[in-house]
């Protein structure tokens, strides 16, 4: 017999969104599979690889150890949402331009973390950069080409006086 | 040979050289890349995987009943639905789809469910009975060798072998290389040092798990999408473990979420074939990351034994190694992995007699395979320990004994193979000056400096190659003038897409913009063997730049019938056009030249080139070679690495703080893309040094999961990193370049252990280099 379901209503990127969710259903699999947001990437379904990083009421999140059921007030924020945001095309600039990815699987959840860590400290140095996305794993950049965009943003949007 | 060494006085936007950013950045940075999960088609069902429990054992029977009767099952496999003759493999065809009869490891895939959920279908897959006669199991690769050892495989002898194997019991294959006279040779020796190393099973954790999405169509023909690193090896083993003909099945790929070895041969993609083809319906399967670490593939656990002779002077005479890899149960890249390990054995040295050689033996555990690397990290944590130990006893320096026996121009490549290009003399150079190595402060003085922690500098080289098998590329012109560009090659995250486009713009003297990149596809794209051996860059970047001289040619000889001139008198200018030589006003766009072709006379632009590398590995005058399963391979990259260690002595913990890499690629054809192959390589080295291991408790894996599976996060790589790009032209190269993708991984551990000697004096042979082992080392007595 299958588990009952219930429907649901989320707030993911500023709009209401009715899904069908039984208790055991993660976020991620809410989002991805019910919401064709498939930019949270689902790389252990454990908690450890941050690929699956969402904001939830302005922190960050894994969406794979978040349960649906427990989202219903809240508000949820993939990166197709924080896509619109000026910070976000910052650091997505400086990703680019620092080749801060390869294969990209990890750059939703990093960029997400990334975005999180400057709304909440504008001026990280490199040790902070570091420290605030060791929960986010890349197998192909090396790291350190990430944390020179993160700073390379950072600096642009104080510049441009744009906080996330 | 001499195929791409016209240079432009002015470049154009994009050209050769320069750090074009990634073409798929803004996909991928905004989320909207698909990868394997990430895609969906009408209908589509999920599938899902049940997993022996037992390392070896004889399956009896299963009983489907209740996986059946679950609501929304609608197909189950199993080793029932193959037929035994058809079996896939690199080099021996010795697998099926998945187990059939018997089970050969555990975690082997023995059915598979395909449902209206993912859900369902994992609920259906458990529900699954097999009925086992257990087996004992041979686990460890030494004793699977032994007489009367548990069979992996009851008849090797009718499998398909594409090269002379020597399989027999559970020895999967074996390969020796002998040059001069080794046994007379030690007689000459002063100093000559013996050990045996250990080295682990590594984890490949590309952050995409592997899957595979088919789909059947109303005739029965097959369109598969996968995370994969060749679509071709894709359809190869899939046709041959399901026996379609390849014209059945067509390979596409989605976006892949990197791949470093494990994508390229198959995983999961003939079950799910199978699943579609019964079901009659698209069918998903993405493996957990559970699965991906127990059914995928994993760097080979390798027993070197090792040694090496050389004079007073510190000349390097004679070489021995002795390989022992676990290849697991089926052959998968292994054979392949030996031989090219055995190739590489001694570094880029000139070693006078060596005899290399060794065995891969079936075990019952998970198949290993290719990782970045191939063999060479294995045997160089091994060879570059030698060379620092050598030096250390004859009180030289360590870039001074490597100076002296480095391959230099002229020099050939242990088998005999001529080099064309080598940078290694000024990587060398680079990394000495970078980490002010003549200055770093003595060993006695960094134990007197801080009582807790000691800290030292590691030097290792080493080479890899960049030409192997076949490859192609198409470039058609467009209607418009623009080109579109097809080679087959699988873009893994490294930017392939953008490196070739970039010689195709350099060629025909476009911007980047005017070049598009076809996806590869079976039915559409040249073959191409794989995005893996470093080779793409080199090996299709030839064709690339080859195809295009074809379409350059053409455009001059429309252009000539256009202006009615000789084509020789034609030009080809920046920015997409041609003109007449000396008559500035005389010009045609391609434009128009591509419409003349496609309305008027000769027909569409399309330049074509295909190759297969054929440069011989062996001289038989001068080495004695037996088993070596590539017949042609070479064309070499160097590197040299020097790293700051920083041992705990409470603890054992080892940092790398500081790290100083050298590289000779030949032409950079993307400068930010070839650091990006490095700076990866290191940090996937520092895991595979310090923390990565695959661990068995009995049969099963006891640590298949990223919380129990340490890779290096942020906060562990070092904080400093020079990179030294040492360009030199090789000539046979597209603008002169050659490989990176794997060269940078390759002496990453040996450098670490290095350092740890001269840190701590302890000299470690057995990968990782962890606390725990280190802190053994440091304080022996405690632990006699």
């Amino acid at each position: 017999m299958s588990a009952p379901r219930q429907t649901l209503q989320l707030q993911v990127n500023g709009a209401e969104a009715e899904v069908r969710v039984g208790l055991h259903d993660s976020l991620l699999t809410v989002l991805r599979d019910q919401l064709q947001l498939t930019a949270a990437k689902r790389g252990c379904n454990q908690g450890v690889c941050g690929a699956c990083t969402v904001v939830r009421d302005g922190y960050t999140v894994r969406a794979c150890l978040s349960l649906a059921h427990g989202c219903t007030h809240a508000d949820i924020e993939t990166l197709e949402g924080l896509n619109q945001e000026a910070s976000m095309q910052a650091l997505q600039k400086a990703f680019a331009a620092e080749s801060a990815f390869q294969c990209g699987f990890c750059a939703p959840g990093m960029l997400i973390s990334a975005h999180a860590l400057l709304l909440h400290n504008p001026s990280p140095d490199a040790d902070q950069v570091r420290a605030a996305m060791s929960g986010n794993l890349c197998r192909c950049t090396g790291y350190a080409p990430i944390v020179v965009a993160v700073l390379q943003a950072a600096a642009h949007l104080r510049a441009q006086e744009l906080a996330p | 040979m001499n195929t791409a060494t016209k240079q432009f006085d002015a470049l154009p936007e994009g050209a050769v050289g320069q750090s074009v950013t990634q073409l798929e950045s803004d996909e991928k940075l905004t989320g909207q890349a698909q990868y394997i999960a990430d895609m969906y088609r009408p209908g589509m069902l999920h599938g899902a995987l049940l997993q022996s429990p037992h390392a070896h054992a004889l399956i009896e029977g299963y009983d489907l009943s209740a996986a059946q009767a679950l609501p929304g099952v609608r197909a189950i496999v199993t080793g029932m639905d193959l037929e035994p003759a058809h079996r896939m493999g690199a080099f021996i065809k010795d697998e099926p789809a998945m187990a059939l009869d018997k089970v050969r490891y555990c975690g082997e895939i023995v059915a598979a469910v395909a449902a209206d959920t993912e859900a369902i279908a994992r609920q259906a897959a458990r529900l699954i009975k097999v009925f086992y006669q257990v087996l004992p199991a041979a686990l460890d690769p030494a004793s699977a060798l032994q007489e009367g050892a548990p069979l992996v495989h009851e008849n090797t002898d009718s499998y398909i072998k594409v090269f002379d194997a020597g399989t027999q019991g559970n020895l999967c294959s074996r390969t020796s290389m002998r040059e001069g006279d080794l046994e007379s040779a030690w007689a000459q020796c002063d100093v000559v040092v013996e050990q045996v190393y250990h080295t682990p099973g590594q984890a490949h954790v590309s952050l995409e798990p592997c899957g595979a999405l088919a789909e059947i169509d109303a005739a029965g023909r097959i369109t598969l999408w996968s995370a994969n690193q060749s679509v071709f090896r894709v359809q190869a083993n899939v046709c041959e473990a399901l026996g379609l003909p390849m014209t059945k099945l067509r390979c596409l790929t989605p976006r892949i979420g990197a791949g470093f070895g494990n994508k390229m041969e198959a995983h999961v993609q003939p079950v799910v074939v199978l699943l579609a083809m019964k079901a009659r319906k698209p069918v998903k399967l993405i493996l957990s990351r559970e699965e991906d670490f127990e059914t995928v593939r994993a760097r080979h656990p390798a027993t070197i034994r090792m040694k090496t002779g050389a004079r007073r002077d510190g000349t390097l005479i004679a070489r021995e190694t002795e390989l022992l890899l676990d290849g697991g149960a089926y052959g998968d890249d292994s054979p392949g992995v030996l031989g090219y390990a055995l190739l590489m054995n001694c570094g880029p040295y000139n070693i006078a007699h060596v005899h290399a050689h060794g065995r891969v033996a079936y075990t019952h555990k998970m198949r290993f395979g290719a990782f970045r690397g191939f063999g060479v990290p294995q045997v160089t944590f091994a060879s570059e320990q030698q060379i620092d130990a050598i030096a250390r006893e004859l009180d030289m320096d360590a870039f001074a004994i490597r100076r002296l026996n480095m391959k230099r121009d002229g020099d050939r490549w242990l088998g005999g193979q001529s080099i064309f290009s080598n940078g290694l003399a000024q990587c060398l150079d680079a990394v000495e000056q970078g980490s002010g190595w003549k200055h770093r402060p003595a060993q006695a003085d960094t134990k007197a400096a801080n009582s807790e922690s000691r800290t030292g500098m590691g030097l290792a080289i080493s080479a890899h190659i960049s030409g192997l098998l076949a490859t192609g590329a198409i470039v058609r012109m467009l209607e418009d003038g623009t080109l579109l560009l097809n080679t087959g090659a699988v873009d893994i995250g490294q930017g392939s897409n953008t490196a070739l486009a970039q010689m195709c713009a350099q060629a025909l003297q476009v911007p980047m913009d005017r070049v598009a990149i076809a996806s590869p596809d079976t039915d559409g794209s040249p073959y191409n063997w794989g995005t893996t051996a470093s080779r793409v860059t080199y090996m299709t970047g030839r064709s690339v730049v080859a195809a295009a001289g074809e379409v350059e040619k053409q455009i001059k000889k429309y252009a000539g019938a256009m202006m009615e001139c000789a084509p020789e008198d034609i030009e080809l200018r920046q920015g997409g056009s041609v003109g007449i030589k000396g008559v500035a006003a005389a010009s045609l766009s391609f434009a128009q030249v591509s419409g003349y072709a496609h309305w008027a006379a000769g027909g569409p632009i399309i330049g074509s080139n295909s190759w297969v590398f054929d440069q011989k590995t062996v001289d038989p005058k001068r080495a004695v070679v037996l088993g070596l399963p590539f017949a042609n391979i070479g064309v070499f990259s160097f590197v040299a690495q020097v790293v700051e260690v920083e041992v705990d002595t409470l603890s054992g913990k080892v940092r790398v703080p500081r790290a100083w890499t050298a590289a000779d690629v030949g032409r950079a054809i993307n400068p930010a893309m070839v650091r990006g192959q490095i700076e990866g390589a290191l940090v996937q080295g520092i895991g595979y040094a310090l923390t990565e291991e695959l661990v068995w408790d009995g049969p099963r894996l006891a640590n298949p999961s990223l919380m129990d599976y340490k890779i290096p996060t942020m906060a562990e790589v070092p904080p400093s990193h020079d990179i030294y790009i040492v360009e030199t032209q090789e000539p046979t190269g597209p603008y002169g370049a050659k490989s990176v993708g794997e060269l940078g991984i390759n002496a990453v551990a040996a450098a670490v252990a290095n350092g740890i000697v001269e840190a701590t004096g302890a000299r470690l042979t057995q990968l990782p280099l962890s606390a725990e082992r280190v802190y053994q080392a440091l304080y022996p007595q405690d632990f006699a």
